[in-house]
């Protein structure tokens, strides 16, 4: 029973990370219709400025959980400004193309940011300094959930709580709801659209720069790769919730973080990413509108 | 154009790429020692290096732009070259007698590369299949290679047979495979497809590194026979000529078939699909079949190379399976032009060969390989050498009365 | 004599909306027939559904190749309906922009012909004949419909109007016995239409292919047509003669407001 508890709070932590970068996924999705291959690398250089960042105020003395708070806020502007800029070089110019040129620049993208940090900084893991604190009420239960997983699955909650009622209630949020029905209308009723895809990259980032930050100060260290398999996945959580729904990413990765969490324990922990592509195959074959998609009727 | 608000604009990104790249370009953590180690070199060279990349991204943009409406007339080089028989006959004949001889005038260092170069010219070219021509965008096209790679592995390793009993059950295998991948993925859209297919490659990468009993795991299978040659047995500098050769046979090959599959009706109706599904299904082309075809015979093309590749290097181990490997033949189908043969070939020698003689590119390779992605559907999408268009002979029909509309008349 | 198409009592629901509620079509062989109706009254679906492209929520589709048997066709799947002898044109063209005028047509006669992977690596005799049988056919139907010197141009460099007749050419390619045409006027100035409708027109009496099209143009409609349907929020409200329908007031007032008559 414990070992249950156990897995499933664990799924609950892996869930929550997939979740906050799956967010993107189905925003980006829902608006230009493309999967954003770079997205996972949005969330390694987010991951990886915060980790800069915090070694550089640890080295000079200050500790604690502000130099996280500092370093996540640094790594959010920088991952917002990334998938900003990466929007205007790769996809901007192609919006006219047909639909296999941006997926492959995409693609590009990716690969390219990948390197770019592998030259620029190192091929090794570096280890993240250790800033959440110890949480005394914790301590009892500390086999099963840590800190750092309570701030995790908190951190989570909290920020799609904010992102619904984003979406739901601001001029930007509407407009978006707008674009992502109907791009042409949208524009027509004078929207700008641009600025609304703009946006949509800058806040999608932000998001996976968050899943990046806490991962990285849960696992304890980062490489260059982490942002390929974590996009592919967060992906897959996109597409098992219905991509283009913010709900659907967020169910999609708690049921793909638990899939993963009692396939590696109780199954075999060596396929543990085997779990992950075979379930986002299934459902690509047998329900690609996802659990909370609706089917989208083709127009001719 | 105003020269100085457009200097005015490319100072801005240059300040925008400063503010960007600073933390990881300039920055640098020795989290063992606890030193930072600050590069302001880096920024001085991201600063003017964004500054020149910025006017000339924003001249080829407009360069573009304006181009497609005055010179979409025009005819591509490429066309004019293999229209005049006098000019691309000489050409032909130099090139065939450069790689008869290359063998005799370089070393064996630098025939292995380019039977290397030619293995990703195989390659490219049966992805193009998949990619060019049929326009789906196969992302785990290595798993297919690998399939090929394992087949010749294992059963050497098991049963001892020979390279040329299995040159067409690794061809096989991979074929099947891709049906069996093909069935289900096929119908989903393009994107979709896209990510099955990487997901897909994933899998059989990571199930060749666990499950030990079968593959080996990483350590992977060593002492694969290379190639016999008519029972006779080659020395080490004997084998790498004669699958330098084999490589250049198997090239042409290749060549010829894709050629004459483009030029077919099967072709034709690849590239159908790839430009419009729906009106392509109401002609009547069977979407699932078409598409079959296409994936099962790119899949067979990865299989023979992966034979081949195995018999090369004579050992194998997963870590030649990853993503970047499907990656980098996606890149050489997009450098060279989607469904264009030659582009493929000199976009495999530009992307395989530069690497390895410029040593100071080898360290940015992949960097290199992304680039070209993102620049190539930005400013070029049809590639370095676009596909030639083929013109057909038909009977003309001279005398016809009832045609209202004919033009001429 | 059997209609080629009898359409009994469809009706497609999209989620809760009834695109196309319980109608009743038909067309006879030899027979120009006219959907007719403003736009969102469920054209275009009904169009869809015959061609494979929705399955119908209910009702029953039926065809009838001349000197053949009546097939149920509800869900068909679209290459098989071409296949039937069913062939259709889009709303906004779809024609192949990167490929040639006469490759266009060309895909055309892949339903009606063989040759595989194998034939096509070896180029056999047969392969050979039949290769060129494609181009022959091919360029035959674009002299038919006046696009002979267009032949090697891209698709997507031709003029509207010419685009138009490339997509009935190649839908012709597939040996139709039933044209469906989505609006083929659409776009086109008025000299371009009544070259339109001789072609159409011709290919009735040619080569004996009966025509169901869509279109708003009423002059075109009225001359052409031998029957119309005229439908108006997925309910079919009159059927008839050019004739009737001028003089059916249901028709006058729901389609076209009240004091309006229609001329042609």
């Amino acid at each position: 029973m414990e070992y249950f508890l156990e897995l499933l709070l664990g799924g609950l932590t892996r869930g929550s990370i997939y979740a906050l970068i799956a967010l993107g996924y189905t925003m980006v999705y829902g608006i230009i219709e493309l999967i954003n291959f770079a997205h996972g690398e949005i969330y390694m250089i987010g991951a990886f400025t915060a980790l800069i960042i915090a070694s550089v105020l640890t080295f000079h003395g200050f500790t604690g959980f502000s130099v996280l708070i500092l370093a996540s806020v640094v790594a959010v502007i920088y991952s917002a400004a990334y998938g900003y800029t990466v929007e205007k070089i790769a996809y901007k110019p192609l919006r006219q193309a047909p639909r296999l040129s941006p997926l492959i620049s995409a693609i590009g993208m990716s690969i390219f940011l990948q390197n770019y940090v592998l030259i620029a900084q190192t091929s090794d893991f570096l280890p993240f300094p250790n800033l959440i604190p110890e949480l005394p009420f914790l301590e009892e239960y500390s086999h099963i959930m840590g800190p750092a997983q309570l701030l995790i699955v908190i951190t989570t909650a909290v920020v799609t709580i904010i992102l619904t009622l984003f979406i739901k209630f601001t001029k930007t949020g509407k407009a978006m709801r707008a674009t992502a029905q109907d791009r042409n209308m949208a524009m027509l009723m004078g929207v700008n659209v641009n600025k609304i895809i703009s946006n949509t990259f800058i806040i999608g980032s932000a998001l996976a720069a968050i899943g990046g930050v806490l991962i990285a100060s849960h696992i304890g260290r980062i490489n260059f790769y982490i942002g390929f398999i974590a996009g592919i996945k967060a992906f897959t959580a996109a597409v098992l919730g219905g991509i283009g729904s913010i709900p659907g990413a967020v169910l999609g990765g708690l049921v793909l973080g638990w899939t993963e969490s009692f396939a590696t324990g109780y199954v075999s922990s060596d396929y543990e990413d085997v779990f992950a592509f075979l379930l986002l195959v299934l459902i690509l074959i047998f329900r690609p509108a996802g659990l909370l998609g609706r089917s989208a009727i083709q127009k001719v | 154009m105003n020269i100085f608000s457009e200097l005015k604009k490319s100072l801005i990104v240059a300040l925008w790429f400063v503010f960007l790249t600073f933390p990881i370009m300039v920055i640098r953590v020795n989290t063992i020692e606890k030193i930072i180690e600050w590069r302001w070199r880096n920024m001085l060279i991201i600063a003017i290096g964004s500054f020149l990349v910025s006017l000339l991204w924003r001249y080829l943009l407009t360069r573009k732009q304006t181009q497609t409406d005055s010179q979409l007339e025009k005819r591509p080089l490429s066309q004019l070259i293999f229209e005049e028989p006098k000019v691309y006959k000489p050409i032909l004949v130099l090139i065939g007698l450069f790689v008869v001889i290359f063998p005799f005038i370089f070393s064996s260092y630098q025939i292995n590369i380019m039977t290397t170069a030619l293995m990703y010219v195989m390659l490219g070219l049966g992805l193009n299949i998949v990619v060019g021509l049929a326009g789906l965008l196969d992302l785990g096209y290595v798993a297919f290679y690998a399939v090929g790679a394992y087949t010749y592995a294992l059963i050497n390793h098991h049963f001892g047979l020979g390279f040329w009993t299995i040159l067409p059950v690794g061809a096989l295998l991979a074929a099947f495979f891709g049906i069996l991948l093909g069935f289900p993925v096929l119908r989903l859209r393009g994107d979709y497809l896209a990510i099955v297919t990487l997901g897909f490659g994933e899998i059989i990468r990571l199930i060749l590194e666990n499950w030990n009993e079968f593959s080996f795991g990483p350590s992977g299978i060593a002492h694969i026979s290379r190639p016999g040659f008519m029972g006779i047995n080659l020395n080490l500098n004997e084998s790498i000529i004669y699958l330098y050769y084999l490589m250049i046979f198997f090239c042409l090959i290749t060549i010829f078939v894709i050629n004459r599959l483009q030029n077919s009706r099967i072709g034709r109706a690849w590239i159908a699909l790839r430009e419009d599904e729906v009106a392509c299904q109401a002609m009547g082309i069977d979407k699932t079949k078409t598409k079959l075809t296409a994936f099962a015979l790119g899949a067979t093309w990865a299989g023979m190379v992966g034979v081949i590749f195995a018999a090369k290097t004579t050992f194998v181990n997963p870590a030649s399976f990853t993503f970047l490997e499907s990656a980098m033949i996606l890149s050489i189908v997009v450098l060279g032009g989607m469904g264009s043969i030659v582009g493929v070939f000199i976009a495999a020698m530009i992307l395989i060969l530069t690497p390895e003689y410029l040593r100071a590119f080898s360290n940015y390779r992949m960097l290199l390989f992304g680039a070209v992605m993102v620049l190539m559907m930005v400013f070029r999408p049809q590639g370095i050498v676009p596909n030639v268009r083929r013109f057909y002979r038909f009977r003309r029909v001279t005398s016809n009365p009832g045609n209202l509309y004919d033009k001429s008349s | 004599m059997t209609n080629l198409l009898e359409i009994h009592s469809l009706t497609m629901m999209f989620g809760g909306l009834k695109a196309v509620d319980d109608i009743d079509i038909y067309v006879a062989p030899k027979e120009i027939a006219a959907l007719i109706g403003p736009n969102g009254a469920g054209k275009t679906t009904v169009f869809n559904c015959i061609t494979g492209i929705y399955n119908p929520t209910e009702g029953d589709i039926f065809v009838c190749r001349p000197g053949g048997v009546k097939k149920r066709i509800n869900g068909i799947k679209i290459n098989k309906a071409t296949e039937l002898g069913i062939a259709r044109t889009f709303q906004n063209t779809r024609l192949f922009p990167n490929m040639t005028v006469l490759e266009n047509v060309m895909i055309g006669r892949h339903c009606r012909t063989r040759a595989g992977v194998l034939g096509a690596f070896l180029r056999d005799s047969s392969t050979l004949r039949e290769e060129q049988q494609i181009i022959d056919f091919s360029y035959d139907i674009l002299v038919h419909v006046g696009l002979a010197d267009q032949v090697n141009e891209l698709a997507k460099n031709l003029p509207y109007g010419d685009q138009r007749r490339l997509e009935i050419a190649r839908a012709m390619a597939t040996e139709p016995f039933l044209l469906l045409l989505d609006e083929p006027a659409a776009g086109m100035n008025p000299r371009e239409t009544d070259e339109l409708r001789e072609l159409i027109d011709r290919i009735r009496n040619d080569k004996a292919i009966s025509v169901l099209m869509i279109e708003h143009d009423m002059k075109m409609v009225m001359g052409i047509s031998d029957r119309i349907f005229v439908l108006d929020y997925g309910k079919k409200i009159a059927e008839g003669t050019p004739e009737e329908i001028r003089e059916n007031p249901v028709v006058i007032k729901a389609y076209l407001g009240e004091d309006f008559t229609i001329d042609a």
